[in-house]
């Protein structure tokens, strides 16, 4: 939403490369080297991730109540043994002892162990890992594409009845809940009404009992419902910044020069406009990617995909504080190295920002 | 509510002047309070030549009018489980035309009565998330140096936080309330405020008239009040439009995760009863559709006032009228 209004509206007071978290007016690295802009964005992640590691540790400790009672789950235990737990999971330490320990432990990729898998966090985030990536590759490629095709067909035809039905229907896609939209879907395609049979599974990632081609397919099958409801919710954000990128493009000098020359109009499009437009979309490609992993929580959990948004759902409801500790810094993770990514590749696409 | 009326549009910028007397004659406050109002009568001008955001403030209305009579229409006693009138899960008919739930509440009196909950947490959210970011917009674009550093070192690392996460992670912690959400989803959001009304102050702050008024003894506070603030609020405004259509929607997302005020009723806390009482898989598609549809009306309606607030703000976005 806000990122939408983002790009115009700063459109008016400052540059193109406004929506990297290089502040309005930041340091100018004209004139430097690009070396050093890449030394300078990446030591503002390893910051930014340092914060997150603090933040994470802290917030999660402001749990009213005794995180052991959430482990035994309101059973009836004998002191020796809440005691026990404690010295288990290293409760019995002062704050700051905790707060070592666990920073020392994160930096050699040990973010503790779950309570209610009795397993390394870290090695319940790999399990999940892959299945988040292509739930999230796939969603994330077919909207970008499908959103800058259409944002560019609704600029392209301004005003006009295909632009409005476009930009109508992905403002609309874009105020549903994807939960909601998942749930429909679950109901129309997979329970199936009336005349509709289900035809798609209603969640996980796999009916068990198949093999090689067979899996594959089977997988892909599962997928299906998940990733049209992503595509859904999401594409009508690069929509719109395409749409409007484009059309900050569209009054330029040489548009007009190509087609003087006698440039037919779908070149001019493709060849011309188009390049010079995607540039602030690339940056919110990124900035995407990195959302999406985080925003897949809601469509993983209604359709039981075996992920990192499910497992964040697991670990919420217990609450499973060094699992959702560890969720919380990847998902934060995801976002800063992607956000620093597009930093980096910016300036080499636009040779006007950052050199 | 101010964006539901339609006659005033943009009431936010004049009215810290209006409360003041205005002097016998026609004084530079009467001059400005007149000048004020001309460019609330321009702006609504262009506005009204958005049919998408006339649309949208239409729905606007008919919502906060639903919103606001319930207590006449539905009554309060329509969310209590014991003594409700239907018998559960009924189909909807003729005495329930949206059908019941599992303790056979009317699901039509619940989506009246959640929407008061629905629009409130929203706009409560917006109005909070939106005052934080045009508070640390502009202090951080008046007083330069270690302040504004300072400041937007942690506008930037609120900016890479997964907004979602981080509000759910907040909600996690706090007790389960309104209020918790409320600030859950307003102390997530206001980032990119932050970012454009910084902007926006730096630019305001480098013309002259600025100047003249630190020359002629301006403090800090008037110029930030009397110069800046006005020329951000169109800014902010169309911003508070757009964020609250986000904020409703966290509220029914944070709500759906069961981390909502379990006493009250809201659009996305009556999705969680639906998924809980097993509507998905009985293929109850009726209980689950209307709190949906009215999620996504108001958010979109939002969306379309803010869209058309930010293209009269500035005409080269061309949003299709």
């Amino acid at each position: 939403m806000t990122a939408e209004a983002t790009p115009s509206l700063v459109g008016k007071t400052g540059g193109p490369a406004e929506a990297g978290p290089s502040a309005a007016r930041g340091p100018r690295v004209r004139g430097t080297a690009y070396p050093r802009y890449v030394a300078g964005k990446l030591g503002g992640a390893a910051v930014s991730l340092l914060a997150v590691l603090v933040t994470s540790f802290f917030l999660f400790r402001l749990i009213p109540g005794d995180p052991v009672k959430f482990m035994t789950g309101g059973r009836q235990v004998s002191a020796e043994q809440l005691a026990s737990y404690r010295r288990e999971f290293g409760l019995d330490l002062p704050l700051w002892q905790q707060f070592t320990d666990y920073c020392g432990k994160a930096l050699t990729g040990d973010l503790g162990t779950s309570y209610q898998f009795r397993a390394p966090v870290m090695d319940k985030i790999s399990e999940a890992l892959p299945n988040t990536l292509l739930l999230t590759g796939t969603s994330f490629v077919l909207y970008t594409a499908i959103g800058v095709l259409l944002g560019t067909r609704a600029a392209w035809r301004n005003g006009g009845l295909g632009d409005r039905l476009n930009t109508g229907l992905a403002l609309t896609l874009y105020s549903i809940p994807s939960f909601w939209l998942g749930l429909l879907l679950i109901i129309v395609f997979s329970v199936g009404i009336g005349p509709i049979p289900g035809l798609f599974p209603t969640g996980g990632m796999e009916s068990g009992g198949e093999e090689g081609f067979g899996y594959v397919l089977d997988v892909a099958h599962h997928l299906v419902l998940p990733v049209v409801t992503l595509v859904a919710v999401e594409y009508g954000q690069t929509l719109l910044v395409t749409r409007s990128a484009l059309l900050d493009e569209m009054g330029s000098d040489y548009l007009t020069t190509a087609r003087a020359k006698g440039l037919r109009d779908d070149l001019v499009r493709r060849r011309h406009a188009v390049p010079n437009a995607l540039l602030p979309t690339m940056t919110l490609v990124f900035i995407n990617l990195g959302r999406t992993v985080a925003g897949v929580i809601l469509v993983e959990t209604v359709f039981s995909w075996p992920g990192l948004g499910g497992l964040f759902y697991q670990a919420l409801s217990v609450p499973d504080l060094p699992l959702v500790q560890g969720l919380f810094f990847v998902f934060a993770a995801a976002v800063i190295v992607m956000n620093t990514l597009a930093d980096l590749i910016y300036p080499l696409l636009d040779p006007r920002v950052g050199r | 509510m101010t964006t539901t009326d339609p006659d005033e549009p943009m009431p936010a910028p004049d009215e810290p002047l209006v409360s003041r007397p205005a002097p016998a004659k026609a004084g530079p406050r009467a001059l400005a309070r007149q000048r004020r109002r001309a460019s609330a009568a321009r702006f609504w001008q262009r506005y009204r030549t958005h049919r998408s955001g006339l649309l949208g403030l239409a729905a606007l209305a008919l919502f906060a009018l639903v919103a606001l009579t319930a207590p006449l229409t539905v009554g309060s006693d329509v969310q209590s489980v014991t003594g409700a009138p239907g018998r559960p899960m009924e189909s909807p008919s003729l005495e329930f035309p949206l059908g019941t739930d599992q303790f056979g509440r009317s699901l039509l009196g619940l989506v009246v009565w959640g929407s008061r909950v629905s629009l409130l947490v929203g706009l409560l959210a917006a109005v909070l998330s939106v005052a934080i970011g045009a508070l640390i917009g502009i202090t951080a674009g008046h007083f330069r140096g270690w302040f504004a550093t300072v400041m937007m070192r942690i506008t930037d690392w609120f900016l890479v936080m997964p907004t979602l996460v981080l509000a759910i992670a907040l909600a996690t912690v706090m007790s389960r309330s309104l209020g918790t959400i409320i600030l859950a989803i307003g102390v997530t959001t206001w980032p990119t405020t932050a970012r454009l009304v910084r902007a926006q102050t730096l630019a305001v702050e480098s013309r002259p008239y600025i100047e003249r008024a630190k020359a002629l003894g301006g403090g800090h506070w008037h110029v930030m009040s009397r110069h800046v603030l006005p020329n951000v609020m169109p800014l902010v405004l169309a911003q508070t439009t757009l964020i609250i259509s986000s904020a409703i929607l966290a509220e029914a997302t944070l709500a759906f995760l069961g981390l909502g005020d379990p006493t009250v009723v809201s659009w996305g806390g009556l999705l969680q009863d639906a998924r809980e009482a097993g509507a998905v898989s009985a293929g109850k598609w009726w209980y689950l559709v209307p709190p949906g549809i009215a999620i996504a009306v108001v958010a979109l309606a939002f969306t379309l006032c803010g869209r058309a607030v930010e293209s009269v703000l500035n005409p080269k976005l061309g949003v299709a009228r």
